[in-house]
């Protein structure tokens, strides 16, 4: 459905956004993962026909966005939540949306409701709103036009734990329906619970994209063994990298493999799995160590 | 409309094909800026204050001035005095919100095709100028039925249709200049004040230096719209109008729009 193809923006001499690419098919939900300054918004506001790219394509069912007739009836974007006239209530932001779209105003009441922001709250100037209202108001100012595809910008910035979840929940939702999103986002642990892929991006180029199951996957197994100076020899004999940590022996190997090893050498395991999301945080801070801003510091 | 929920409006997950849908008509835009006019306390003060001026320059008259033997169309052109000077200030505003509060982010998004959007704003700025103006003729027939019956005369409605007509024309010119501006430079203090600076400045400079007491017939906004608002245009006149439009509100006007056409959205 959103298709990137070899997209460039160069700013004289700073290349913000180097020749990336990647699809996003209908019925998933994408994490566009990067540290601050990596390029994800930039991508984004290509990908939305706000910035020229200086080189490459972005298209959204084939078509380019700004060639779309009506966009927001197709896709809905939410680029910078913080981006609303201060003087504005949320449901004159909201109004403002379903006219240039041309849907009724009784949609503005369905979608307040459906973000959560009470009749009350709407009265109230966006001034007034905390960071984590003008997410729900601008993820409701996206769905005005009953779009199959969401393009979200750091959606998830300030809201609260139970926010975060809800958002979670209505873009899987958003998904199972053959909807698309895609999602941008600097913290990892918020979009590998949420995303079916992963396109990590740091300074500009895509270090790493997949199945966010093989890319937490691919962050080893964590073993554990009574008998930890056997274990750690019969892994090494087949081969099997390891490394220490607080959480016991990590091996650059799939559980499968560092079982058989053991079953193989006889050693009883304490514990084997994955090492999930804290293993896909080492994978990211490693692919991105060499592009991110403190450098010197990681 | 019959797709009211979140639901993707089609289930079949894997096509690639978005829904076939009309693009957003012209006028549906135009409503939309006008509204972003009046829908903030800034924006309603704006037209409040303009509209109260133009009662208040009557008022004055009215109280101070001899308006004995005035009839309606001068007392009309007394009323806009205010807007020559206001008008300006509401099409910077109309131009510069988009900036300021960094929603073209929204906006663009909504309708790429930027060139709609920016002639929907102009036209905006306009008809909310056309209201102010309507504002100030309902005014000054009022004033004039009071001034009547204060020096019980009868009222004289006669108007000079070449001077409202000319006075309507500057006001629409000052107010898509102010448009211009605004887009050129996407700050409202700093589009009021050339607005209002450069002008000056350039009648200044016109009076010290000699070449420019040449050009300055032709390139003098002030100066070639008095013959305009006075209802005495010649054919040399329309000239010297055709040249000052061309330079102090054609040209930032098509600068500002290139910029936003071409320009990135931050």
């Amino acid at each position: 459905m959103i298709h990137i193809e070899n997209l460039t923006k160069r700013y004289g001499g700073l290349t913000a956004v180097d020749d990336i690419s990647f699809t996003v098919r209908p019925g998933t939900v994408t994490g566009f993962l990067g540290p601050n300054g990596a390029g994800k918004s930039t991508a984004l506001r290509m990908l939305t026909g706000l910035t020229p790219p200086t080189s490459g394509t972005a298209t959204i069912g084939g078509r380019r966005y700004a060639d779309l007739p009506n966009p927001a009836a197709s896709v809905g974007v939410m680029l910078d939540a913080t981006a609303q006239h201060p003087g504005r209530t949320g449901r004159e932001v909201l109004r403002l949306g379903a006219m240039t779209i041309g849907v009724p105003d009784t949609r503005v009441e369905e979608l307040l409701d459906r973000v959560g922001i009470t009749a009350d709250e709407a009265r109230r100037r966006v001034r007034n709103y905390s960071l984590g209202m003008r997410q729900r108001l601008g993820l409701a100012g996206a769905l005005l036009g009953t779009p199959r595809v969401l393009v979200l910008d750091e959606p998830a910035n300030g809201l609260d734990p139970q926010g975060i979840h809800w958002m979670r929940e209505l873009l899987r939702e958003f998904a199972s329906e053959g909807g698309t999103v895609l999602l941008s986002s600097h913290l990892l642990g918020e979009v590998a619970q949420t995303a079916d892929e992963l396109v990590i991006i740091g300074r500009g180029s895509i270090v790493a994209q997949g199945p966010t199951e093989e890319l937490v996957r691919a962050g080893g197994t964590v073993v554990r063994a009574e008998d930890a100076g056997t274990l750690g020899a019969a892994l090494a004999a087949a081969d099997i990298v390891t490394r220490e940590s607080g959480a016991g022996l990590v091996a650059e190997a799939m559980p499968e493999e560092v079982g058989r090893v053991a079953r193989d050498a006889g050693v009883a395991l304490s514990e084997l799995r994955t090492t999930g999301a804290e293993g896909l945080e080492a994978t990211f801070l490693e692919l991105t160590a060499d592009t991110a801003r403190d450098k010197a510091v990681a | 409309m019959t797709t009211l929920n979140d639901r993707p409006a089609h289930r079949d997950a894997g096509s690639a094909e978005l829904p076939q849908v009309a693009g957003v008509p012209f006028h549906r835009l135009l409503r939309v800026e006008v509204r972003k006019c009046v829908d903030t306390r800034a924006g309603r003060w704006l037209l409040v204050v303009i509209a109260a001026a133009t009662v208040l320059v009557l008022a004055a008259t009215l109280v101070w001035g001899e308006l004995a033997d005035l009839e309606y169309g001068a007392m009309f052109l007394t009323a806009t005095l205010p807007l020559l000077v206001l008008l300006p200030v509401l099409g910077i505003m109309t131009a510069t919100a988009e900036w300021a509060h960094r929603t073209g982010l929204a906006t663009f998004a909504y309708e790429p095709r930027r060139g709609r959007v920016v002639l929907a704003k102009a036209l905006a700025a306009v008809v909310l100028a056309a209201c102010l103006v309507a504002v100030a003729a309902a005014a000054s027939a009022v004033t004039l039925l009071v001034d009547t019956v204060v020096h019980d005369s009868s009222p004289d409605w006669s108007t000079d249709g070449a001077a409202v007509g000319g006075v309507l024309l500057t006001l629409a010119i000052y107010t898509v200049q102010g448009v211009g501006f605004g887009l050129l430079l996407r700050s409202t203090p700093l589009a009021i004040v050339a607005t209002f600076v450069i002008p000056t400045v350039w009648t200044f400079a016109g009076s010290l230096v000699e070449w420019m007491r040449d050009v300055q017939p032709w390139l003098d906004l002030g100066l070639v719209t008095e013959p305009l608002t006075e209802g005495r245009m010649t054919g040399e006149d329309w000239t010297h109008l055709a040249t000052s439009v061309a330079v102090w509100l054609l040209l930032p006007a098509a600068v500002g729009t290139w910029r936003v056409l071409r320009g990135e959205v931050k």
